[in-house]
């Protein structure tokens, strides 16, 4: 007899799932940070060097580096910046949908040292007399041009360098307004060029207090930017780039949309190669499938993972891989029934069978990916972490989930007799 | 099925000639052709220029030479060749890269461009974490199958899961295609793969000893275990290839060009894989197995005498 209660609660289940999936994939979806392979972006690793040459480069040293490549991510605005610090000396950064690269990557590696200096590039004052926070963008009265004002702690040192320099004479009576003057720039040499590499040298002919004025030659733009670099901080460090990737948009979408297009297809011919060889058993696996598709997104959104390029083809692989453990129970099963079982006990022998060869095999997987995790690069990291959600995952909807949905069928009744639904030619069965 | 009568112990003699045979062409293959590594092991700088048509090579190298660059490959790809990879042996800083993003843009019109650049230092660094990654990996796999099962069984897995490995490896570099990160992370996924193959068989041998009440100790023995193991598991073994290498094969035809090495490497893998587990690791491990037993006999008799 077919105990009806069974069927029904096998139908309620897919409606719940179906409820469920519909409701939450939209949010989920909506939900799943793209990578700057995806969305166009750039990344740049930094070897990071100290200042002064001899100073050692200091876990401490390393973090105010990036306590303070933050601030100037702010000012750029980007959603999802990501900053880690890998090895002794080097920073990684990766700024995914950055619009305007150029600029960006302009105002990270600047050290952002500004410093007053007289006409033979002697030190005058350096940028730790600044007071924190107080840099701003004006407009001067008279001309309307765009202007940078600052602060300084003291008024009294400024005082004391505008007294030395007045008293020089035409054209060396000048402060010259450095922003990361490094050893070899000269004012006399940059004086000449039509783009000098200082920001400003005004002639200097009173005295001055602390409220220092720039007049550069800037747009609103650029005056702004220096404004905020200013606010943000100096760097502690000098920082190179020794790797950057920088990924246009609409490469990144491109890349996307075909991965995904192929990835559905080769996902369909599962679907429907599993229906043609197993059956019923084949539908099941598929309905497990969904489920599984869902839950690894689900939960690789939970994690705050990012998706990447070789993350989709994880994805993707991964269905392949998780059908492994339907094909490896559902052929155990066949295998039990052409022995001669009953649809039952071949059901209950196959799936206790099959469960230690399922673990063993997704367990290897699972050691590959973590070494992979551990020694990956970020993109790399994406597929490993995918790698192994889908692992875990496999295990509880083709494992148990499958067996479980199909339970309902088998203790049901409702495939007594019926080896031909799971695949088993009638032929094939030998007598017991 | 023609497989499920095949007597796979009858004929190894064929496949470990066949599979020796590759892996000296392989070990050949990269003394003469080596392999094409990519900037992410050496260095350099790899552009892409995406349009919305083919652009004209030979404008494309004008627009880099007249920016003072030697290009060292220019290649197109794409549906409709709209993608345009520049390689230069030369790693660029930052204003570097970005005038030569802006002359492109202004020299053909609004185009997206890609670049990525790596200095030697950086790409020594990252060849060396991906043969650590490699060995580290193989490492853990072996160590989980002697537990799991016996050390002959993890040995011969492990001989076939190298032999899949290296097979990669020989492809890449007998057809020169480029070896970047990626390809590490398909090798990778493949150890962890393949081997799953060679486990669900030798987990049949394991359970077919253990049915089996004779006493195995000859090559018959071992032989006729392993073939029944194989035939009884060939429908599963080659099922799940299947169900993998479907995706793959599409990810090949319509995916991105950026994971084709990805791609192609796992197809590789893949193919070998389940020639490795069926034709290679159960046979040897039979052949292995006698010798050892073999051994142990001849100790045996031996050391009561001495």
């Amino acid at each position: 007899m077919v105990k009806k209660g069974r069927i029904i609660s096998f139908f309620v289940i897919l409606v719940v799932l179906a409820i469920v999936i519909g409701l939450t994939a939209k949010p989920i979806v909506n939900n799943i940070k793209l990578g700057l392979d995806l969305k166009g972006g750039f990344e740049v690793l930094y070897q990071v060097k100290p200042l002064k040459q001899g100073d050692k480069i200091t876990s401490g040293t390393l973090h105010n580096a990036v306590t303070a490549i933050e601030k100037r991510i702010n000012v750029i605005g980007v959603s999802e910046p990501s900053i880690s610090i890998e090895g002794n000396d080097r920073i990684r950064v990766a700024l995914p949908g950055v619009k305007d690269e150029k600029s960006a990557r302009k105002l990270l590696s600047t050290t952002a040292n500004l410093t007053f200096r007289d006409s033979n590039d002697k030190l005058m004052i350096d940028g730790s007399e600044l007071e924190p926070g107080k840099a701003k963008m004006e407009f001067q009265n008279t001309t309307n041009q765009p202007i940078v004002t600052l602060q300084l702690k003291s008024s009294k040192k400024m005082e004391q360098v505008t007294r030395t320099i007045m008293k020089k004479t035409i054209p060396d009576n000048v402060l010259v307004i450095w922003l990361d003057w490094h050893k070899g720039q000269t004012y006399k040499e940059e004086s000449k060029k039509a783009k000098p590499a200082y920001i400003s040298a005004p002639r200097v002919d009173e005295e001055l207090g602390k409220n220092v004025m720039i007049q550069g030659d800037f747009t609103t733009q650029e005056a702004k930017n220096l404004a905020e670099l200013l606010n943000a901080g100096s760097l502690p460090v000098k920082m190179d780039e020794i790797y950057s990737q920088s990924v246009g948009p609409q490469f990144g979408k491109d890349s996307m949309v075909q991965t995904l297009y192929g990835g559905t297809i080769g996902v369909a011919i599962i679907f429907l190669f599993m229906l043609v060889f197993y059956r019923f058993g084949g539908l099941i696996a598929n309905i497990t499938l969904c489920a599984y598709i869902y839950a690894v997104i689900a939960v690789f959104v939970g994690l705050q993972a990012v998706l990447t390029l070789p993350g989709i083809a994880a994805l993707i692989l991964g269905i392949g891989m998780a059908v492994d453990a339907n094909i490896i129970t559902l052929e155990r099963i066949k295998d039990e029934l052409r022995s001669g079982k009953s649809v039952l006990s071949a059901f209950r022998a196959g799936n206790h069978r099959s469960f230690s060869t399922v673990l063993d095999s997704n367990l290897t997987t699972i050691i590959a990916a973590a070494v992979l995790f551990v020694f990956g690069t970020s993109a790399v990291r994406g597929f490993a972490i995918m790698l192994i959600i889908s692992n875990v995952v496999t295990f509880i909807t083709s494992v148990f989930g499958a067996r479980w949905l199909l339970g309902l069928w088998v203790h049901g009744r409702a495939l007594d007799k019926k080896p031909g639904l799971l695949g088993v030619k009638k032929g094939d069965v030998h007598d017991a | 099925m023609m497989l499920k009568h095949f007597d796979f112990i009858k004929h190894r003699n064929i496949f470990f000639t066949i599979s020796i045979v590759l892996t000296l062409l392989g070990i050949l293959s990269l003394f003469i052709f080596k392999l094409n590594l990519s900037i992410d092991f050496t260095s350099g700088t790899r552009i892409d220029v995406t349009a919305n048509k083919a652009l004209p090579l030979t404008k494309v190298e004008q627009t880099m030479s007249d920016l003072g660059y030697q290009t060292e490959q220019t290649v197109q790809s794409g549906q409709n060749n709209q993608v345009t990879t520049i390689r230069l042996n030369k790693e660029l800083n930052r204003t570097q890269s970005a005038s030569i993003s802006d002359r492109l843009k202004q020299d053909f019109g609004n185009v997206d461009v890609s670049m990525s650049t790596v200095s030697p230092q950086v790409g020594r660094d990252l060849a060396k974490k991906a043969l650590y990654a490699v060995i580290i990996a193989s490492l853990f796999i072996i160590a989980y199958v002697w537990i799991r099962f016996e050390f002959l069984q993890g040995l011969t897995a492990v001989i076939a899961l190298i032999h899949d490995a290296f097979f990669i490896i020989t492809v890449f570099s007998l057809l020169h295609i480029e070896v970047n990160i990626l390809f590490i992370s398909a090798v990778l996924t493949i150890i962890g793969y393949s081997i799953n193959d060679t486990i669900v068989t030798f987990d049949r041998v394991r359970e077919n000893i253990k049915l089996s009440k004779k006493r195995l100790s000859t090559l018959e023995d071992f032989g006729h275990i392993v073939n029944q193991s194989i035939h009884q598991t060939i429908t599963r073994s080659i099922n799940t290839v299947l169900t993998v290498l479907f995706p793959v094969i599409t990810l090949l035809i319509f995916g991105s060009e950026s994971i084709r090495t990805f791609t192609i490497a796992l197809f590789v893998g893949l193919l070998c894989g389940v020639y490795s587990s069926i034709f290679i690791a159960c046979p040897l491990w039979a052949v292995l197995k006698v010798k050892h037993l073999a051994k142990r006999k001849k100790k045996r008799t031996i050391q009561p005498q001495s």
